[in-house]
């Protein structure tokens, strides 16, 4: 088994190498020198073991460029009209947001921590953070790891594998600043997380690579929400990468919500790391943002794990978002289920590429796949793949994948009551997306969530 | 009334505008308004319903917010208020009793999970909470036992006024003990071949469909 990973390990670097040449762009020629610039801003950590997984990783990067659709796991996303932009890069907090200006992207006023990264650099102005002891640590990466330095060594870089993703490798070359998260052992982080990322591209096009980094260890419990907006009339890329520590017997619910617009730029690779007993839940839901990646993996190292993926994609005009997810179940008693639904309307695309993956130990694994679909246009498109490869043989697994329009007959029968016809178009959607949302467990937000589904649908619909 | 295939559910769906039907001939004047040129909302909200042959199943909408918005679209039609929820609900414990269904079954999804018999008595529930004029009950009485059958003709009674009419597609006799009829129309082939009073009711239950053919042979002799 080993040696065929390997093998296919090899064809997808040859592969990407046979790419390369043509995959020089100016951006990457430009990232490639701000790197330089980076390092020379980093005084005495250049010499740090940090900095040495920047640099491995400005090497990936540099090998491998941006990907292309020619790679399989790129078929359907093609970043082409990004990399045909110039972006800043900046290292320096220059955006003159103000608390009112984030007034309205807020869920809570009172109970909740807030981290607010404008351009991937933190805001401690326009933070507060409430939870703060000596079990809980909630801020900026650039302070967390001054604080809990042995800590962020044993996580950082550990779980996001940047050796075959160029832009995760880009992403730990500039990683700078994002969020940190640590509880500590047999902790219950109360009062909720919300981080929002938002970009400033009011003055010029801006580039910006959160890295967070959320540790619940044994025993803990932790909500966060990961939000995204963009400002302002210029483009905007964020690259962003997530690794999250479950530990033995944890309990986390993760969010993450793009409502950036339409012309913003989203990849993003979120890898979790699951020990013993832990439960991890996600939902993403996409909704702004002109292109969009977003991957989702969950590594299941100990026996007797449980993860949920949810997903919502509620898309209109030109917009491109594709989730990649992987239920990596490598240990026998494993439980993964996973629920991705799509609107789509206009001539907007979505993919859907979820994999279940069940290694040769994992017996007695329970995993479920499915993705739902409804086309509102008929130049709607979605590309669904769900895959399940299965090496062990006493399991319980299946998936399935639906596109279909909004049906007749339902719709009929609520117009004979008196409901106009964007009405009852809209109770449909909201009644098909209505369990994807039921799994925020943060009630707040997914109060806000559901006003804007409803401003979403009536944008949609009109 | 009329034999399998002879028009009754086409002309329900006719007149309250299913999509799939074509209206070659003729006009439909309701209340002074021709009923074809309005689309299937707008039929609703001028008064008509119609109780579903095979009441539809809507996952993820439950029946208090179905008809809050049903309720709420017509009266914004009529240029009313939003009914306030206090009287809603008020209502609609009032209309559950009418036809006696279980209160906790209305915070359900529409019509999910449902008996046969418990979909139909929705149907009714709903006709009881909209207050439509024109009311058109397709096969209602189909797949009801002969208890769900009293309490589904127990609640039209109640809600027979001078104001309102009903149109009741059947094939049985037996619902017409409960629910007596002022006019029987029989429909062949997309028309009326005989009308009559409550006893035309009780002589096709006698005698069958067999007159029709003889009125057949009759018209091309």
């Amino acid at each position: 088994m080993e040696k065929l990973f390997n093998q296919m390990e090899n064809n997808l670097k040859e592969n990407i190498i046979d790419l390369k040449d043509s995959n020089v762009t100016d951006l990457k020629k430009k990232l490639i020198n701000e790197f330089q610039k980076f390092e020379s801003s980093l005084n005495g950590e250049a010499s740090s073991d940090y900095h040495q997984i920047r640099k491995d990783a400005i090497a990936v990067f540099e090998d491998l460029g941006f990907p292309v659709k020619r790679m399989e796991e790129w078929k359907y996303t093609n970043l082409k009209p990004l990399t045909d932009h110039d972006f800043h890069y900046t290292f320096e907090n220059s955006s003159e947001l103000k608390s009112s200006d984030i007034e309205k992207y807020l869920f809570a006023k009172e109970n909740i921590n807030l981290l607010v990264f404008v351009n991937g650099i933190y805001s401690s102005e326009l933070s507060s953070v409430i939870s703060n002891c000596e079990n809980i640590f909630i801020g900026n990466i650039q302070e967390g790891k001054k604080q809990y330095t042995e800590i962020f060594e044993k996580h950082f870089s550990k779980y996001a594998d940047f050796k075959n993703r160029s832009l995760v490798a880009l992403n730990t070359a500039f990683s700078g600043d994002g969020a940190f998260i640590y509880v500590k052992k047999n902790t219950e982080l109360k009062e909720p997380v919300h981080i929002l990322h938002i970009s400033d591209s009011e003055k010029e096009n801006v580039m910006s690579q959160p890295r967070n980094l959320f540790i619940i260890e044994e025993g803990s419990k932790a909500e966060i929400a990961e939000d995204y907006y963009s400002k302002g009339d210029n483009y905007s890329f964020s690259n962003m990468v997530t690794e999250i520590f479950c530990g033995k017997n944890s309990m986390t619910g993760h969010y993450k919500i793009q409502n950036e617009d339409s012309k913003s730029y989203h990849v993003g690779m979120t890898q979790v790391h699951q020990e013993q007993d832990s439960n991890y839940s996600n939902t993403t839901i996409s909704w702004g943002g002109s292109i969009i990646r977003n991957d989702l993996n969950a590594l299941f190292e100990e026996q007797n794990t449980e993860s949920h993926f949810f997903g919502l994609y509620l898309l209109s005009g030109k917009q491109h978002v594709d989730n990649h997810t992987l239920a990596d179940h490598k240990m026998p008693n494993c439980f993964s289920n996973e629920l991705y639904k799509g609107v789509i309307g206009g001539q907007a695309t979505g993919v859907f590429n979820g994999k279940i993956m069940v290694r040769e130990d994992a017996q007695k694994t329970n995993a479920y796949q499915s993705n739902g679909n409804i086309l509102l246009s008929d130049d709607a498109t979605i590309y669904s793949k769900p895959q399940l490869e299965i090496f062990a043989d006493d399991v319980k697994c299946s998936h399935g994948a639906t596109t279909g329009q909004l049906n007749e007959n339902e719709m009929f029968y609520i117009k004979s009551r008196g409901i106009g016809d964007n009405d009852a178009k809209k109770l449909l959607l909201k009644a098909f997306v209505s369990d994807v949302l039921d799994s925020i467990r943060i009630e707040e937000f997914r109060n806000l969530i559901e006003e804007k589904l409803e401003v979403k649908l009536s944008e949609q619909l009109k | 009334m009329g034999p399998n295939g002879s028009g009754k559910s086409t002309l329900a769906s006719v007149l309250t505008g299913r999509e799939g039907y074509d209206v070659t001939e003729g006009e439909v004047i309701y209340d002074g308004k021709d009923l074809l040129e309005l689309n299937p909302e707008e039929r609703a909200r001028e008064g008509i319903f119609l109780a579903f042959q095979y009441p539809i199943e809507i996952p993820g909408v439950s029946n208090v917010n179905f008809l809050k918005t049903a309720i709420n679209e017509i009266r914004k039609s009529k240029g009313e208020e939003p009914m306030s929820s206090v009287d809603f609900l008020k209502m609609m414990k009032e209309k559950a009793k009418l036809v006696e269904i279980d209160p906790a079954m209305l915070s359900r999804y529409v019509n999910v999970g449902f008996s046969g018999g418990e979909k139909k008595r929705n149907e009714i529930f709903q006709l009881a909470m909209l207050e439509p004029k024109l009311s058109i009950l397709d096969e209602t009485d189909s797949g009801l036992d002969i208890d769900a059958l009293k309490i589904v003709a127990n609640g039209v009674n109640q809600l027979k006024s001078e104001n309102n009419a009903f149109i009741v597609i059947t094939h049985y006799q037996r619902l017409l003990n409960y629910i007596v009829p002022d006019f029987v129309h029989v429909i062949s082939d997309g028309k009326i071949v005989k009308s009559g009073g409550k006893e035309l009711a009780l002589e096709l239950e006698e005698n069958g469909y067999e007159f029709i053919n003889e009125i057949k042979e009759n018209a091309e002799a």
